[in-house]
């Protein structure tokens, strides 16, 4: 606000410049006139050469929503960015003091320049609708902004305009507001002002010569407009660059800027901004086929907004209930739960929820609305996406096309390939795996598919698109798909050879792969964002901290959001961004890449007839040198491909809470599991080719299937501060002194990651029979585990994503083990059982491909199933005679553990107490320990699970379990915390039938961000265990993986 | 939505339309039917009623035979039901459109949303549709032309409808149904082996399939009545109709097999799909 007088001045003579005539109207005129305005192209020219600053922070979107169009203009909700520009503005004025006006004049006459040419376009924008208006509402603005500059003597005049303004009526007080704007953006335009922080040293040099800067203005997924300036041969990675920073976006690689020559045909692009109209749209450009393995919320926010788009656009169709519930998930991730009491609940005119809305789908909105409460925004986004990610036209970019004998069709390119439509009917799809080759030619497309099974020669199929462009641009969007969605590494570009010929077009960025590779990098806590109307903002479950910086910038902006919130209501409107975060966390890894970038794009600008071959990675390129090869050798080789592809590439994880939330998910993979199996089974009999047939298709995308069970499963939780996992290790080390010498190990091995899958499993009976029959492998120490399980499924075994997790659990562990050296103090004796419940170490390879791809526990999941589970042993062992009665044992310990919790902050120490504080849950389990057993000295053979042979021995127990509760001696609870885990030693001692007891319960709570591998976890936990306590035995483990939502489903 | 792939034959009721002694003349509709033992035809229609309720413990609606419908027992053909919509069909043959009447007031006293077809170019038999729980395959056939299917299309939009050929005077559900969520069952004739292997093409979902040596043993019902979780039913026609088939229907190991018998009807076209229609009132629940 400093500069606010001084440039008064310059706003004046750039008015004067200006279209003198169109600044008489009055500003009470703009309203009515608006909807004409747009109509005369003479408007909209002569404001052309106002500097769009204050354009930029138009919403389009939200004044064509709103109905009150004096009140549409709410700029308030604008300041953030303007403020974050004023910022910048003064730093650069005083550093760059005073500086010629030239360039200033330079710019204007580009912007002129450049508009006209966006004039002449006949639409550039993406929706036919949207964009007659957009533009419309553009020129409008313009025009008010110029009425406003014929005002300014007022304003000077005025000792404090602003606060004068803020009193009189909204659209005054925009006025004035824009009026700063407009001030600042001249001052920067003179002063020559870098558009960039990042960027500012290397420019300024530059920029004392030749700042040819111009202004890119970016409409964004919430409707507000972006807009920076760049100087002019900046590439348009930089201004996408600028544009996730602004928007605090990490997780890029699925986005893009867009520009559009016409409504059907999108296209990202990011050649040479030079070339380029000045108005791009920031989109989403590869639909995550699982947004749940996005690492960030705010990822999962901006795509929600573009399938919210999508959706009201009719690009997305869909059913009216799925209209309902989306539009039901949209309003709870907006308003947060439904008020009755808040109108704004329950008018839900405001919002789009489909093309065409009635009052019946608002009325069913509405209802669906009242079941969700509790959501989160994020949740209820998370949600939102499960739902629309399964729409038959999620993510499926269309093309019109004609085929060869001139039908119409569309073209549609997705993640798996290649969907041929006609009229909204599927006609034919060509899988990645079955193209060899995709090539344009003029306005032709072809795309050369593997021969049929039983076919000889490849063939090649032509499509005609309606220009020469729509073919290169369809060609350069199945380029970037097959890649982005296929390839573990992007291909280089061609090598120019001499007098080659064709595009060397190649997708630069990251791959799926990659991006998600990196995303596990990610280690921030969860940015705090705005969403459109919410005010409850985004929750961050594990109590990240947002620095106290954000937060002040956050309450700067919080004042514009909510007003934007009374304007319209329901629009996406401005979303608060923390500038300072961005700077701070964003680390472009695309730097590197820009180089790249523009390589390939510079030499797509001059293509004509291209070709490509299209390698499907290793494995593809292996079989074009081997075609006619047979299937299974092909198959045999795509697994080890998968393998080392597996082992290379670490996936992402997702975190527990994620992959809880999303039944889907689990239901998948054992559901592959079926599949192989069943394919297995099959094609045995009657017909073998029958199975090759899907196996061709399906075995071609093997690639993709195995790639995904360890990318759907296991998906970075890592940094993602809202889904936290929370993990429990129970270790109930008893002790007993027994009279009778006996020696006695019962380890019970409960498939809980298995048997999780089952229990809830809503049907799929061939998934149940695998299921099952990994535990009863497990016992058998995987004997025969590979009968019902693919080879493909124990290469899953390989699969190191859980590595980087081991470090940290050992780290853990080692501060438990200084916790079992307290306890041991404890006059420890003797005795062993040693029974793990649910111990998720496999023996066998089936087991552990469902563990790795599906470590999903719910807790209450658990205690269904387990006793089916222990059932089903004792079938199968005949050794076990009490698996009920543990089971019974180990829920109550379970109570237990939630006492020691309990205790956690009262008993930091050791405590020893001559007099027991006697717990009521602490007095069950020990009537539970019943289970007497003797034989101090003897070891349980560690070997056992660490090898992860497991034995079973039928447990000597006196039948009545929890008959006699015996007498409790001492009790005594030790608690101690590090920074990611909480130890809680429960130490009881118990004489009970002359039979003194000494049972120490450890309850180690660890929290963090990553999954956790539950094997090692316990692994060590058990060896150190005993390492701690030679004289005892470890006789339950029990781990439980919660995540903070969900606790209430524990007990 | 539900999950994908689970939705697939939750149902609470089913319907099914009583057998019209003019079926037994074979003179009724005068499109030169055979002629059937009505008796035994009767017989069996009532049995797979039983069971239906019985055993599968759905709520069973019959609708009375009409005489001037000799095929209204082949209600399969006359709608096609998905969650909580139903489209009522404009079957091949004109003497059969009035089929749809009684159906649809069936269906709409059920709760259900009516989606009429329209379009007087479009033709589409019910059992040309094969829901897989996923997406929508619409046989191409003798019945159904490219206008039916789009309108399936346009009904179902939450789902990818597909069309596969279907050569010869077959359904597209006579060829091949659903033995379970991801697994599709198919004849052995080579009708039914290429409308597989077009299926197969066309989706991108992981489907096994297993095949039998009996195309009609494929046209096969999975259903899942009552709560969700419980253990889904197949009904299929057992080893009086189809005895080489029972052997690889054995393999469908996760659902109750149950089987009925249709030998009489068959001899009009009928199937399992054609004879019943089920569904279910609270699709979304």
């Amino acid at each position: 606000m400093t500069t606010e007088v001084g440039p008064e001045s310059e706003v004046k003579k750039e008015s004067d410049n200006l279209g003198a005539d169109t600044a008489k109207e009055k500003p009470k005129d703009e309203g009515k006139n608006q909807e004409n305005q747009p109509s005369d192209p003479e408007e909209g020219k002569s404001s052309q050469s106002l500097p769009s600053a204050d354009r930029r922070q138009r919403s389009p979107r939200h004044q064509k929503r709103e109905k009150d169009p004096s009140e549409s203009r709410g700029i308030s909700r604008f300041i953030p960015p303007w403020l974050k520009k004023q910022k910048s503005y003064n730093l650069v004025v005083a550093k760059d003091g005073g500086d010629k006006k030239e360039p200033t004049q330079a710019v204007v006459e580009e912007q002129i320049v450049d508009k006209e040419e966006e004039d002449s376009l006949p639409e550039e924008e993406r929706q036919a609708k949207g964009d007659a208006e957009e533009t419309a509402q553009r020129r409008q603005l313009e025009v008010k902004v110029e009425v406003k500059e014929d005002k300014p003597s007022t304003s000077v005049a005025e000792p404090q305009p602003v606060k004068e303004a803020s009193k009189e009526r909204e659209e005054e007080k925009e006025e004035i507001q824009e009026e700063k704007t407009e001030v600042a953006v001249a001052k920067r335009e003179t002063k020559e002002v870098q558009t960039n922080e990042l960027r500012a040293e290397k420019e300024s040099q530059k920029a004392t010569k030749k700042a040819k800067t111009v202004q890119c203005r970016v409409t964004l997924l919430d409707g507000t407009e972006y807009s920076c300036d760049l100087e002019k041969r900046a590439k348009g990675q930089v201004l996408f660059d600028k544009v996730c920073e602004h928007l605090n976006l990490l997780e890029k690689d699925y986005f893009g800027l867009l520009f559009q020559e016409n409504p059907e045909q999108k296209v990202f692009n990011m050649p040479s901004i030079l070339d380029l109209p000045w108005l791009f749209t920031f989109n989403v450009k590869f639909y995550p086929p699982d947004p749940s393995q996005l690492t960030e919320d705010i990822t999962r926010y901006f795509l929600c907004l573009q399938l919210r788009q999508d959706i009201a656009s009719g690009r997305l169709p869909c059913s009216f209930v799925t209209h309902a519930l989306l539009g039901s998930y949209t309003l709870q991730a907006e308003l947060g739960d439904y008020d009755p009491e808040d109108p704004g609940h329950d008018d839900l005119s405001n919002f789009q929820f489909a093309p065409t809305q009635t009052k019946e789908l608002e009325e069913k909105v509405a209802e669906l609305h009242k079941i969700h409460r509790g959501l989160s925004p994020a949740q209820a986004d998370s949600q939102f996406l499960e739902n629309a990610k399964r729409l038959s036209m999620y993510g499926v970019d269309l093309h019109r096309a004609k085929d060869s004998e001139g039908v119409d069709i569309k073209l549609g390119v997705c993640a798996n390939g290649l969907l041929i439509y006609k009229d909204r009917l599927r006609i034919n799809r060509f899988a990645w795996p079955k193209i060899l080759k995709i090539s344009y030619k003029r306005s032709n497309f072809y795309i050369k598919v593997r021969p049929a099974e039983l076919e000889q020669f490849e063939s090649t199929i032509g499509f005609k698109l309606p220009k020469h462009r729509a073919a290169k641009r369809l060609w350069k969007v199945c380029v970037e798909h097959h890649t982005f969605y296929r390839l573990v590494s992007p291909e280089q570009p061609p090598k120019a050879k001499f007098l080659t010929l064709g595009s060397k077009f190649r997708y630069s960025g990251r791959t799926q792969a990659q991006t998600r590779q990196a995303s596990i990098l990610i280690d921030r806590p969860a940015p705090h964002f705005e969403r459109t109307s919410s005010k409850r903002g985004s929750r961050s479950l594990d109590g990240t901290l947002i620095g106290v910086e954000d937060q002040s910038l956050m309450k700067e902006f919080s004042g514009p959001a909510e007003e934007a919130f009374a304007y319209g209501p329901g629009v996406v409107s401005a979303v608060g961004v923390q500038v300072e975060d961005s700077r701070r966390d964003v680390r472009s890894p695309t730097k590197a890449l820009h180089v790249q970038l523009s390589e390939g794009k510079k030499s797509s600008l001059r293509v004509e007839g291209d070709n490509i071959y299209v390698r499907h990675s290793n494995l593809m390129l292996e079989d074009l040198d081997k075609a006619q090869e047979d299937i299974l050798k092909h198959q045999a080789s795509i697994s080890e491909l998968k393998r080392n592809f597996m082992e290379s590439t670490p996936e992402p994880r997702p975190s527990e809470w994620e992959k809880r939330r999303i039944t889907p998910l689990s239901l998948q993979t054992p559901g592959r599991k079926g599949d192989h199996l069943f394919k297995d089974i099959l094609p045995t009999k009657e017909k073998p080719q029958m199975a090759t047939a899907w196996a061709a298709e399906g075995g071609a995308e093997e690639a993709d299937k195995k790639r995904s069970p360890e990318s759907e499963g296991p998906c970075a939780g890592a940094s993602d501060a809202v889904k936290s996992s929370h993990e429990t290790l129970n270790i109930v080390e008893e002790k007993k002194r027994a009279e009778v010498g006996k020696d006695e190990r019962v380890i019970i091995i409960t498939e809980e990651m298995n048997g999780k899958e089952l229990s809830p499993g809503s049907g799929p009976g061939d998934i149940r029979k695998v299921e099952l029959l990994a535990p009863k492998d497990s016992t058998s120490l995987s004997s025969e585990s590979s009968s019902s399980s693919s080879s493909i499924e124990s290469e899953e075994d390989d699969v190191g994503e859980y590595r980087p997790h081991h470090r940290v659990m050992e780290g853990t562990i080692r501060e438990e083990q200084e916790e079992y050296e307290e306890a041991e103090e404890e006059p420890g004796q003797a005795v062993k059982v040693v029974e793990r419940e649910e111990a998720v170490p496999e023996a066998s390879p089936v087991k552990q491909a469902g563990a790795s791809a599906i470590p999903v526990e719910t807790v209450t999941q658990e205690n269904v199933v387990a006793p089916k589970l222990s059932g089903e042993k004792s079938i199968n062992e005949g050794t076990i005679k009490q698996a009920l009665s543990e089971e019974t044992e180990e829920e109550q310990l379970k109570v237990n553990g939630e006492v020691s919790r309990v205790d956690i902050d009262v008993l930091p120490q050791i405590i020893c107490c001559s007099e027991p504080p006697v717990v009521k849950t602490e007095m069950v389990t020990i009537s539970d320990a019943s289970q007497r057993t003797e034989i101090p000295t003897k070891q349980v053979p560690i070997v056992q699970t660490e090898t992860r042979t497991i034995t079973y021995e039928a447990p000597q127990v006196d039948g009545g379990a929890g008959g006699d509760s015996g007498t409790l001696l001492t009790a005594q609870t030790i608690t101690s915390e590090s920074v990611s885990t909480t130890t809680t030693t429960h130490i009881t001692k118990t004489v009970k039938g002359g039979i003194s007891e000494t049972r120490i319960e450890k309850r180690i709570v660890i929290t963090g961000d990553t999954d956790i591998d539950h094997d090692q976890a316990l692994a060590q936990a058990i060896k150190e265990a005993r390492e701690q306590h030679p004289d005892m035995s470890v006789t339950r483990v029990v781990v439980h993986k919660e995540t903070e939502l969900e606790e209430e489903g524990e007990e | 939505m539900g999950t994908p792939g689970e939705g697939l034959g939750r149902c609470s009721h089913a319907l099914i339309r009583g057998v019209p002694e003019s079926l037994g003349s074979g003179e009724g509709s005068g499109a030169g039917l055979p002629a059937l033992d009505l008796a035994k035809a009767q017989r069996e229609h009532g049995v797979l009623g039983g069971k239906l309720r019985q055993r599968l413990g759905l709520q069973l609606l019959e609708l009375p035979p009409e005489e001037s419908l000799p095929l209204g027992p082949l209600l399969g053909d006359t709608a096609v039901i998905q969650g909580d919509t139903a489209l009522i069909t404009r079957p091949w043959s004109p003497a059969r459109r009035p089929e749809v009447d009684g159906v649809r007031k069936a269906l709409q006293d059920l709760g259900l949303r009516i989606v009429e077809m329209g379009d007087e170019n479009a033709t589409l038999d019910g059992t040309d549709v094969l829901f897989t729980g996923r997406e929508f395959f619409v046989g191409l056939s003798k019945w159904t032309n490219h206008r039916g299917a789009e309108i399936v299309a346009d009904t179902f939009q939450d789902f990818a409808v597909s069309t596969v050929p279907v050569s010869g005077p077959s359904h597209l559900r006579s060829l091949c149904g659903m033995g379970g969520p991801r697994t599709v069952v198919a004849g052995s004739s080579e009708a039914a082996q290429k409308a597989v292997r077009a299926m197969a093409v066309l989706t991108n979902h992981p489907y096994t399939s297993l095949t039998l040596p009996d195309d009609a043993a494929a046209d096969c019902l999975f259903l899942r009545p009552g709560l969700p979780g419980a253990s889904p039913f197949l009904l299929h026609r057992g080893g009086g109709d189809l005895p080489t088939s029972q052997e690889a229907l054995q393999k469908l190991t996760d659902v109750t097999l149950v089987p009925v018998s249709c030998s009489e009807l068959e001899k009009v076209g009928a199937g399992l799909s054609s004879l019943c229609l089920v569904l279910s009132t609270r699709p979304h629940s």
